[in-house]
């Protein structure tokens, strides 16, 4: 029997990867090849699978099966929802968000892509960059995904062959650096027969490059917390109800950014009261310092009043506390963004309302023009838009904290999120 | 220092996140609880999220009446051993008061009729979110799944119109009547769970380890021979030496062949089984898409 390592298995990390591309690129291909490479993949999903494919008569065992649970994903052999997927190598631990690339689902690709470290984006050898192409990258740099892969997938459908891909790939070069992303890599691969996906193709001497799962474990990703500023904001006041802690009141939340340590002086937002960090408390002990993103109960030396969608920071390092603040927004609902509507609206652990002031311009998302005399914002668009909330919010722009620099947009009437929200 | 974490923790530290995230939005939330490994570890989670306070929530058991007497006893203790509140819905009390008709048959289960027993405990207690210890990557209708899943007036999911779950923002707004359904571990694996278990040093049911146990085989499975089960002729009774990898009612879980007596042993066999756990659930085998039909009615 093989043994696992538990020691080692305690010490691998965590990338969340997300993964998209136009309809039939082969998406879901790809990852049933990386899960089935690495062994991810067990006898009895594989036999359904098998069986689900010969019923629908098709000669090779379809890997997208695999990821397409719902009835009418497989019915239509397309994915309607982000799938979550899991699998380990010995160096690491992954998550891939498999999005859909079906053109009105790209709220979903904005869903997979919010938590992601990394994105792979898929490429048809055969089409080279399409529109979809454009919206992908668009998203995956708006959404600061700070890793992203541009695979071109089906190179065995151009015979492998090298020209095809440079032209492509700098294509996509063109394109990608008018837009702001840290880290952009290509790789040619075919997902179905498993070239340069977990093991090196023999039919490309000419890429010289890694193959994707080598990337996939390789990247670097500690640095993508923020561990400078330090933000904490309280989700939960403890307050045992135990004759132990008769006077305990601790802070729960998890560490949006930067590095609380015990003794530290810190403030209390929106009070700008200030205090020293007396323990941070955790059942397995006390800790000395905590970094984002852990969850932990910070208690203060003095008794200050502090709630929900409060925020602890350090003194001399405050975010942005201001009630008028402009964001991207990507629209993700069938009804249209109401001109000068209100909604409700969720940043870290505050509950607070907004009014839509102003339209400032949509973005084209294939020519990264801005659109400035058609406002109106339907499903899927992206647009700089300026709110103005209830109460002021405590902020951060994007691009320098993924948790303080986001907020979503609720429909008050049905509830619904109808828009995410990125704070520039 | 090396600002960090190591996966478990990560994984760690966003359930709880979650966690208190129910705590804050609900007004009474509760954790379904079955005694298995994925609620126990939630429990121990949910301790770690309210240290030094206790759990917020009640425990909802859903009593099939046909658990694993091993399992009942597990619960009473846990309960006990952490003051925490249980609340039990009866599966039989709903057959008995003609809410639910018991199947028959040589496959009868009472997985099914759950929903009913669940949907009205949760209803009865006035709960706007039932926590559970789903995993997305037990079954492909859970890999769908939000940590926040809303559900409509009539305890239903619609998995093609799912609100969008963006970073970590979690949106519980719902009208009079609907409620949620709220998966802390969701991004666990089957794998985490074993080593999270190792390494806190978490108590699990004994039947979670090697046993002698008299048992009969179906379809290739194992099942515990017991009056719930009813036999066919050529089904014999032999004594084998098994365990189980997941808990459920004892007429829809099958056991495994298996010597590992500890953790680590168990470990090393998960990681060496080519069967996903659920492999031994034919309750999940009735079709392609039996999860995702059960879902929707409002099963866990």
């Amino acid at each position: 029997m093989e043994t696992i390592d538990s020691k080692a298995y305690l010490d691998m990390d965590l990338l969340r990867f997300t993964t998209a591309g136009s309809v039939d690129d082969g998406k879901s291909t790809l990852i049933g090849r990386l899960l089935y490479d690495s062994k991810s993949i067990f006898e009895d999903q594989m036999e359904a699978i098998e069986l689900a494919s010969t019923g629908k008569g098709e000669e090779q065992v379809n890997l997208a099966l695999l990821t397409d649970g719902l009835r009418a994903e497989r019915e239509q052999g397309i994915t309607i929802d982000v799938a979550y997927r899991y699998f380990a190598t010995p160096k690491r631990k992954f998550i891939i968000a498999d999005t859909p690339g079906h053109i009105q689902y790209t709220r979903n690709m904005v869903t997979g892509a919010s938590t992601a470290n990394l994105a792979i984006i898929l490429v048809d050898a055969r089409k080279g960059m399409v529109e979809q192409t454009c919206r992908h990258a668009f998203i995956a740099s708006l959404l600061k995904i700070p890793h992203i892969v541009f695979c071109v997938n089906k190179m065995d459908l151009v015979d492998y062959r090298q020209e095809d891909y440079e032209k492509i790939k700098s294509d996509l070069e063109a394109f990608a650096s008018k837009l702001e992303i840290s880290d952009v890599r290509f790789i040619p691969i075919s997902a179905l027969n498993g070239d340069n996906v977990v093991d090196r193709s023999e039919k490309m001497p000419w890429y010289e490059g890694s193959t994707l799962l080598y990337t996939l474990e390789n990247v670097h990703i500690s640095s993508d917390h923020n561990h400078v500023d330090c933000r904490f904001p309280v989700q939960y006041v403890v307050r045992p109800q135990k004759d132990e802690y008769h006077d305990y009141r601790g802070y729960a939340g998890r560490i949006a950014g930067g590095v609380f340590k015990k003794g530290d002086q810190v403030m209390v937002l929106p009070s700008g009261f200030t205090s020293k960090i007396k323990s941070i408390d955790t059942l397995d002990g006390e800790l000395d310092e905590a970094f984002a993103p852990m969850s932990v109960t910070i208690t203060l030396e003095d008794e200050i009043d502090v709630s929900r969608g409060d925020m602890i920071v350090r003194e001399n390092n405050s975010p942005q506390a201001e009630q008028n603040l402009d964001v991207m927004v990507c629209w993700l609902n069938p009804k249209s963004l109401v001109p000068n509507g209100k909604y409700a609206l969720k940043h870290t652990s505050k509950d607070a309302r907004c009014m839509v002031k102003e339209i400032k311009y949509k973005v084209d998302i294939n020519t990264l023009h801005r659109i400035e005399d058609d406002k109106e914002i339907k499903m899927n668009d992206i647009a700089r838009i300026s709110l103005r909330t209830t109460s002021p919010l405590f902020f951060d722009r994007y691009d320098r904290n993924r948790i303080t620099g986001s907020l979503i947009m609720i429909d008050e009437a049905t509830n619904e999120t109808v828009g995410a929200c990125m704070v520039i | 220092m090396n600002y960090s974490l190591t996966h478990l923790k990560e994984l760690e530290a966003e359930s709880i996140y979650v966690l208190r995230e129910v705590a804050a939005q609900f007004e009474r939330p509760a954790l379904l609880f079955s005694g298995g490994k994925d609620s126990i570890v939630c429990f121990h989670l949910a301790r770690k999220a309210f240290f030094p306070g206790n759990v917020p929530f009640p425990l909802v058991h859903v009593d099939t009446g046909h658990n694993f007497p091993e399992t009942i006893e597990f619960r009473d203790n846990l309960v006990e051993k952490y003051g925490a509140k249980l609340i039990v819905g009866s599966v039989q009390k709903s057959i008995d008061e003609g809410k639910v008709v018991e199947e028959t048959g040589y496959n009868a289960s009472r997985n099914s009729l759950q929903t009913v027993t669940l949907l009205e405990t949760i209803e009865n207690g006035k709960f706007d979110c039932a926590m559970g210890g789903a995993r997305r990557d037990e079954e492909k209708a859970r890999a769908k799944e939000r940590f926040f899943s809303h559900r409509d007036d009539f305890g239903q999911w619609d998995p093609k119109n799912q609100r969008p779950e963006l970073w970590n923002i979690f949106n519980g707004r719902k009208h009079m009547g609907e409620h949620f359904r709220s998966f802390p571990i969701s991004n666990w694996t089957e794998m985490d769970i074993w080593q999270y278990i190792l390494h806190e040093k978490i108590e699990i049911p004994s039947i979670y380890f090697s046993h002698q146990r008299e048992c009969f085989k179906r379809d290739g499975v194992w099942y515990a021979a017991c009056d719930f089960m009813k036999r066919k002729p050529e089904e014999e009774v032999v004594e084998k030496t098994v365990r189980f990898r997941t808990i459920g009612d004892m007429t829809c879980t099958g056991a495994v062949e298996s010597t590992a007596s500890d953790l680590q042993q168990i470990i090393d066999e998960v990681a060496s089984t080519r069967v996903t756990e659920r492999g031994s659930r034919i309750d999940d085998k009735r079709s392609e898409a039996a999860m995702e039909d059960r879902k929707k009615q409002g099963y866990f």
